[in-house]
């Protein structure tokens, strides 16, 4: 039995018998039991995960029908609730916060009998791209455990590095998926805004951000697509996908598709190695009958200043609400006037959830909304038509997903403005509502590079097929864990 | 000029859901805490699904108000932080970037005088705070979020009310126009509240916060026109300001506290999509909208000659129009709508009663039939009408029950006149002497038949009799 293996064969494997739902998870609790304490993707564990499985293997050996999952483990980054679990966004906020109810996503993963291992760290309520604004420790990089992961589905994406699991779900507000895949190699897709539904994933800045597979393979996150993709009566922004099969042709290729090198995602700002992998990328697109070129958006450099501006407002928000009176952690409110109570319950939040919420007061308020949120709104809807027109012409739109390989922990934790930087090639996908992915390309100097490749709206069939060319092109080493 | 604008807030409470998630906007019937939902509570990771049928009602209150209504609306977070909100903001409208709200530039007609109705929006209502403790020292605030997300419409109009009577007047009139259009029942606590804005000629406006009822509102207007006029008088400046009624002590209070130049920091609630109001959506509430109030007087008068006071109280009151159409038919419109304005209102006038009572049409047009064919006088009618409202008994099961019909025959009232003139020897003396008297001895055998002598054919026999 391999813990490395993808969903698809997983599937198949139990399907002929070659082991047991119960064994596989078994075998997936005791890797999380020997690598997560230095990896420490896990915030909590799914008590029941081998009683689940037993449930699912009898289920089989009685013929019963099977959901399409067969029991394969899946974690779940901790902003997404499930019922009875706790849900902490990797914050002393909520610390004590058990949701009512389940996710959608993690709903319709159930139904199909997926097996939830337990919950994955992130940078506090989303908001970081290393997961070293956790409250609960950072996540370490299986590739080199003195290494980011990536944020801030950095639990998520190493979870899956490192086999504790054969896929997991994120969230991607300006990258959370695509950066710590991209730093972990493995594959994260940020879906079309709308195509999953958001109900049950707690809100950082909820016009732009969407929960996203995280998997071994570029089939694997197909297959996911098609478990957690479609409208939901619980969120009204979710949009009709027509039952798309994903995996339906991915095997297709890109012959004679036509693919817009991003110039500003490319020229300045990488290092080295990201540089040279991404020529190689370009190369291997060539190779694969694709057409490139560069095009030019002259948005782009104004993106991230827009992205921390409109989530910071959304931020400040939509984390109003934890001011500890219904639910949250233990502090009696007794004796405490209303304003002081919360000004005590909510200084728990970490520092670059404070900084946003501070910031996010300040941006949309009144004197000064017009110089910052409402000249954010203008760059984005800029972006959307130039983006848009981008796509008259081109299929696909591609750069690395970062600009930089994994660093070390501590080395930019103190600069929050190069921090942000590291969003650069992310944010737009997310401004603009369209799907990104990040592909596992290269690993130098023992340390990984992913390329990102952005689709038009509801292209995520296409744009997978794409990814998936691209990954037939690589060969990546085993993770060193 | 003293120039007067209003900003009522009315709950949708015919709605069955609230806003935004299935929990009932009929929040009145639940122990505190027990109409909630994660929606409703803002519980982490839960979303608003708009309640379509909110955007059609509050529409159709947009429509009856003469507004403009846009082809697609916005909704909008006002952000700030208060223990009876739950997310810590107010998912609302606004009208900034164009004419996003529900409805605007509408107007009512009062008394011949135009009330501007600026704007119209839909939001959710926030919980409640229920304060208990004697003492500062034992003061608590206790929360029930029962009331939270209902769907409410707040309706502003411009300041173009002269004095508190033009605003008692403008309410009375729009609180029978909501409930006549089935959106709301006014009468309801809390349904229906109301801010004033005051501002005399030379002076800054004053909005005034706090009140609880209508007639405190115009309590608080009177103060305050006054408090202004006195300032102005002195030569003091009147500064522009929200000032809160003290309901114990009857007087406007300057309001000091920072809360009320907080910046809202409105944006955008990109968790609801743009609405689409589309013309068919309008075409069908159109089609669907209750007959106006006014024009249902109008018919009233013309068609049933029924008198303009009569036809003025049954058409601005649903239950009783509603009462009156069911029960008519062409030939007895004026004698039920009679009935109801002076036998039935007395016993049918609260809310409280309304429920309780049995009273149908179906009885009403009985009764008429009943009174008209002189199976019943007036006067055992309205004994009758008592029973029914209680028991919901027919009319031809209370006049056998009650012994209620009319005694018409002659003989039996001549045996009662022959009692009576036993007993009032000296009323029978002076109806002799100065016949405009008899009346009174009428009355003693009425009285003595519990109403149900025939009154014609009383007069008749004591005036054969007297001579």
């Amino acid at each position: 039995m391999n813990l490395k293996t993808s969903i698809i064969d997983y599937i198949n494997d139990v399907k002929s018998g070659a082991f047991t739902v119960e064994e596989f998870t078994s075998a997936t609790i005791q890797r999380i039991k020997d690598v997560d304490g230095d990896v420490h993707a896990y915030l909590s564990l799914n008590e029941s995960a081998i009683n689940d499985a037993r449930i699912i293997d009898k289920k089989i050996s009685a013929g019963e029908k099977v959901g399409v999952c067969y029991g394969f483990p899946i974690s779940i980054k901790d902003n997404i609730c499930i019922t009875g679990s706790k849900t902490t966004c990797a914050s002393k906020m909520l610390e004590n916060f058990v949701a009512p109810y389940t996710a959608t996503v993690v709903d319709k993963l159930q139904s199909e009998d997926a097996i939830i291992t337990g919950k994955t760290n992130l940078d506090e309520f989303a908001m970081g791209l290393t997961t070293e604004f956790s409250a609960y420790g950072p996540t370490k990089n299986p590739w080199n455990l003195k290494y980011v992961p990536g944020g801030s589905s950095g639990g998520s994406a190493a979870s899956v590095a490192a086999d504790e699991c054969l896929a997991s779900l994120g969230s991607d507000t300006g990258g959370s998926v695509r950066n710590p895949a991209s730093f972990c190699s493995v594959v994260g897709l940020k879906p079309t805004y709308g195509l999953i539904s958001r109900y049950g994933l707690i809100s950082y800045a909820n016009s732009i951000e969407q929960i996203g597979p995280v998997t071994k393979t570029v089939k694997d996150c197909g297959f996911l697509l098609n478990v957690i993709a479609g409208q939901d009566s619980n969120d009204d922004t979710t949009i009709d996908n027509e039952n798309s099969d994903y995996l339906i042709d991915i095997e297709q290729g890109i012959e004679g598709k036509k693919i817009g090198i991003i110039k500003e995602m490319t020229s300045e700002g990488l290092s080295p190695e990201v540089s040279d992998a991404t020529k190689n990328a370009i190369q291997d697109f060539e190779k694969l009958g694709a057409h490139c070129e560069e095009v030019s958006l002259p948005t782009i450099p104004y993106t991230v200043a827009a992205y921390y501006t409109i989530t910071s407002t959304e931020a400040g928000s939509n984390l109003a609400r934890y001011d500890n009176i219904r639910y949250g952690y233990d502090l009696d409110s007794e004796g405490y006037e209303y304003n002081s109570y919360i000004s005590k319950s909510r200084a728990k939040f970490g520092p670059e959830v404070t900084r946003r919420i501070i910031l996010g007061g300040f941006v949309p308020s009144a004197g000064h909304a017009g110089k910052y949120f409402l000249k954010a709104l203008k760059v984005k809807s800029k972006l959307i038509s130039e983006v848009n027109n981008a796509f008259e012409k081109y299929d696909f739109l591609i750069s690395p997903t970062a600009p930089v390989q994994p660093f070390q922990f501590g080395e930019k934790i103190d600069d929050p403005v190069t921090l942000m930087l590291l969003d650069y090639n992310t944010v737009t996908a997310n401004l603009t509502g369209k799907p990104a992915i990040s592909v596992p390309y290269r690993v130098t100097d023992g340390l990984p590079i992913g390329m990102q490749i952005i689709g038009n709206n509801k292209s995520e069939k296409s744009l997978l097929r794409a990814a998936y060319a691209l990954e037939s092109k690589t060969e990546l080493p085993e993770v060193p864990l | 000029m003293t120039k007067i604008g209003l900003e009522i807030h009315c709950q949708l409470t015919e709605l069955q859901s609230k806003l935004f998630c299935s929990c009932k906007a009929n929040y009145r019937e639940f122990e505190p805490n027990h109409n909630i939902c994660p929606v409703c509570m803002g519980l982490p990771g839960s979303l608003p699904r708009l309640n379509q049928k909110a955007v059609e009602s509050a529409t159709s209150i947009a429509m009856a108000l003469s507004c403009e209504t846009p082809e697609k609306i916005a909704f909008f977070r006002k952000n700030y932080f208060y223990p009876d909100l739950p997310k810590n903001f107010q998912i609302t409208q606004l009208n900034v970037y164009g004419d996003m709200s529900i409805g605007g530039e509408g107007y009512v007609d009062v008394e011949g005088k135009k009330i501007k109705i600026r704007r119209i929006q839909l939001e959710e209502d926030p919980g409640r705070l229920i304060y208990e403790g004697e003492s500062e020292r034992t003061k608590i605030t206790l929360v029930d979020y029962n009331r939270a997300g209902t769907p409410l419409v707040e309706i502003v109009t411009d300041p173009d009310f002269e004095n508190p009577r033009q605003v008692r007047v403008f309410l009375n009139i729009l609180s029978d126009l909501l409930e006549n259009l089935g959106v709301s029942e006014p009468g309801l606590e809390g349904a229906m509240r109301a801010d004033g804005n005051v501002s005399i000629e030379g002076g800054n406006k004053v909005e005034i916060k706090n009140i609880g009822s209508f007639h405190d509102l115009e309590k608080a207007l009177h103060f305050e026109i006054t408090r202004q006029e006195s300032l102005s008088e002195r030569d003091i400046e009147i500064v522009q300001e929200t000032r809160h009624w003290d309901d114990r002590r009857k007087i406007t209070v300057s309001s000091r506290s920072k809360e009320e130049d907080q910046d809202y920091r409105y944006f955008l609630e990109n968790d609801i999509p743009w609405v689409k109001i589309d013309q068919e959506t309008i075409t069908l509430l159109q089609k669907d909208m209750p007959e106006s109030i006014s024009s249902k007087k109008e018919r009233f008068v013309e068609k049933f000659d029924i008198a303009p006071q009569v036809a003025d109280i049954l058409a601005s009151d649903k239950y009783y129009s509603d009462l009156f159409e069911n029960a008519h038919s062409n030939s007895n419109a004026k004698d039920i709508a009679n009935l109801i304005t002076t036998d039935l209102m007395g016993l049918v006038d609260t809310k409280e009663k309304r429920e309780e009572s049995k009273l149908t049409s179906q009885h009403l047009s009985e009764l008429i039939t009943a009174i008209n064919d002189k199976t019943l006088t007036r006067t055992s009618s309205k004994t009758a009408l008592q029973e029914i409202v209680k028991s919901g008994k027919s009319v031809k099961e209370l006049l056998t029950e009650m012994d209620l019909s009319q005694v018409s025959d002659s003989s039996e009232i001549e045996n009662i006149i022959i009692q009576v003139f036993e007993e009032e020897k000296q009323a029978v003396l002076d109806a002799k002497e100065n016949p405009e008297t008899v009346n009174y001895l009428v009355g003693k055998v009425m009285q003595k038949t519990k109403g149900k002598a025939d009154p014609t054919k009383t007069l008749e026999l004591i005036k054969s009799k007297l001579s």
